[in-house]
């Protein structure tokens, strides 16, 4: 199993080399550089050229690609042009939120998804398979961008049942209201996520539990007289959730790319509201590192896929 | 999808009237128009598409192009503004209906991209196999993992002369991947066949075998594969323009006509300028999905409904 992930570890490099180079000569093509942050009416040109010039800003591009890795490695993305603060704390800030978000739409995803799989596999072919499987299709089909804001159109600003913006409510007090208040504030996007991104997860545990149930060693276990009830819970469906654990990363990459709606749209103050914001403030530091952070955790949402199916299936380890 | 070739084949073989075998095609319509749901989103789908493009060229310009600030916000039914008017007293009717023709005219132009992009990539990387098949699986791959979105407004932001053809070139570059890979799959299963072997022995032409012998034996995914594609490139290209990337302000699109639902004073007090229009999208997205999938099931010959 060791050299499994091993092996997928170091085939990650490779990618992740080019994704930063990619990324590196997409920030080159911005206007401004590191500096552009600093500039006050106070400053004077030659005093920026002089820091240029002390930067390396003037060597070929493949020093400053390599210096550049250097800082990003430790965290270094410079300033932001807008906001004259370092890149790091601003992300730093937003993640916190978007995390929340993530980890409630994680959480509704899987609930949702879960017995909409195990009924829709189990009563294959009735009216229940029949319904999951057309809501399934209607959330896949539809734009998520148009059900957010139908939904905050009629539960927000018609029923304000939940708040339009913001992460928490600056009345809030204490620690269970502060906890409370955040809750409330995501609650709608976090449903809607959950309602529109279970599909895949839903479809895996269907075909999985169809798949298993004609296998040999359901009947086996059948013919042995064992129930019913604990042939389809023992033998079929614990079989049928190995995918959906190694299907994990993906939804996890999936949820944070789709935030940059859900965010946007329920102006809650995460990442993909930032990098939103930071495009139309110009603010090319901040947009730069947004966009490695997300190739990076996209990689990491695959990588771990891959190390939780090898763990959960030896099938496919390499020895 | 590889079973799916070999039944037909064998459906082809069994049958001793017609000399010419039914092509794929001819099969997926024949199961296509007994599916009455399919039939239905297909009506809907061409009234949208036919009505929008159509519709267009008796929609005079100055309809949605002249600002008539006296018009603001003027309600749906008055003055003739059917559907009412949007901030800038532009008729939203002919908004929606030019605009509908624009996401629909850059849908097609992404979908005909994508799929020239897949077949070349799947033909030459399923048919070759070897190390053309791992160069361009890797490219695939790498492309993959990019977070397409943000890419695409980065370099859309970054474009000093943005063009319609800059956003159509984005959405084509970050969505031919798993097209690739799903031709890939296809052209694997076909390459090792007999008729491939056979062409090979006699001489042909690698490129000829590719286009002109195994292309038109998938033939039938190009139909599927386009429908989805279309549906998924009008939603991306609706979603960048409602953030504000995608078609300039000037040009109407259903993108522009919803992103007045991201003010919450037009939100709530001036429903008609984007509801229409989110319905809209939600509508046809379904239909043009519903056909694709299908199109999909007909195209099975394991999902068939007989």
């Amino acid at each position: 199993m060791w050299k499994t992930i091993l092996r997928r570890v170091i085939l990650m490099i490779p990618q992740i080399i080019i994704l930063s180079l990619f990324i590196f000569l997409l920030a080159k093509m911005m206007p401004g550089d590191p500096f552009t942050g600093l500039i006050t009416p106070n400053t004077s040109p030659s005093q920026i050229a002089k820091l240029r010039q002390e930067a390396g800003l003037n060597n070929p591009w493949y020093v400053q690609y390599v210096s550049w890795v250097g800082r990003a490695f430790h965290g270094d993305f410079g300033m932001s042009y807008a906001m004259q603060r370092p890149v790091t704390e601003i992300i730093g800030e937003r993640a916190v939120n978007t995390l929340y978000l993530a980890i409630l739409s994680v959480i509704i995803t899987y609930v949702i998804a879960i017995p909409f799989g195990v009924w829709a596999g189990r009563y294959e072919g009735t009216w229940i398979d029949t319904s999951i499987q057309f809501y399934n299709f209607i959330s896949m089909s539809t734009p998520s961008f148009v059900v957010y804001l139908l939904a905050i159109a009629a539960f927000g600003f018609g029923l304000k049942w939940f708040p339009t913006s913001g992460s928490v409510s600056v009345s809030a007090s204490g620690f269970f209201g502060i906890i409370a208040s955040r809750i409330y504030h995501i609650i709608l996007p976090s449903i809607l996520i959950g309602i529109l991104t279970n599909a895949s997860t839903v479809q895996y545990l269907r075909s999985g539990i169809v798949d298993n149930k004609l296998e040999d060693y359901v009947k086996t276990a059948r013919s042995k007289g064992v129930p019913e009830r604990v042939v389809f819970n023992r033998h079929i469906l614990r079989n049928s959730l190995l995918p959906i654990a190694a299907f994990f990363g993906n939804v996890i990459t999936g949820l944070l790319g789709g935030a940059i709606f859900a965010e946007t749209i329920f102006s809650y103050p995460g990442m993909g509201k930032l990098f939103i914001d930071s495009v139309n403030g110009r603010d090319y530091s901040v947009m730069t590192a947004l966009v490695l952070l997300y190739g990076i955790l996209t990689l990491l949402g695959n990588l771990l896929s891959d190390i939780i199916m090898s763990i959960v299936d030896p099938r496919i380890r390499i020895d | 999808m590889a079973d799916t070739k070999k039944k037909q084949q064998t459906d082809a073989k069994g049958n001793p009237i017609v000399s010419a075998p039914p092509s794929g095609l001819r099969v997926i319509l024949r199961e296509f128009t007994h599916d009455k749901a399919a039939m239905a989103a297909f009506i809907i789908m061409m009234v949208i598409i036919l009505g929008a493009v159509i519709g267009s060229f008796f929609v005079p310009s100055s309809r949605y192009t002249d600002v008539n600030i006296l018009q603001q916000w003027a309600k749906p039914g008055t003055n003739g503004y059917l559907l009412g008017g949007d901030d800038g007293g532009r008729d939203v009717l002919s908004s929606l209906i030019v605009g509908m023709r624009n996401s629909i005219a850059i849908g097609w132009c992404v979908a005909i991209l994508i799929e020239i992009i897949g077949i070349t990539v799947g033909l030459l990387s399923g048919y070759f196999g070897g190390w053309v098949d791992n160069i361009l699986m890797r490219i695939t791959d790498f492309f993959m993992i990019l977070p397409a979105l943000m890419i695409q407004i980065v370099v859309i932001t970054i474009v000093s002369r943005f063009n319609i053809w800059v956003l159509i070139i984005m959405i084509t570059a970050l969505g031919w991947m798993s097209t690739a890979r799903l031709y890939r799959a296809a052209v694997l299963s076909q390459a090792k066949r007999d008729y491939v072997l056979a062409s090979k022995t006699s001489g042909s032409n690698s490129f000829r075998i590719m286009f002109l012998e195994v292309l038109p034996n998938i033939s039938s995914l190009l139909l599927v594969d386009t429908t989805l594609s279309f549906a998924t490139s009008v939603g991306i290209e609706t979603g960048l323009t409602y953030l504000g990337f995608g078609l300039p302000d000037t040009t109407p699109s259903i993108g522009r006509l919803i992103s007045y639902a991201s003010d919450p004073v037009s939100m709530q007090q001036y429903p008609w300028s984007w509801l229409p229009a989110t319905l809209m999208l939600i509508v046809l997205s379904l239909s043009v999905n519903y056909v694709g999938k299908a199109l999909q099931r007909a195209a099975d010959s394991r999902q068939r409904l007989g």
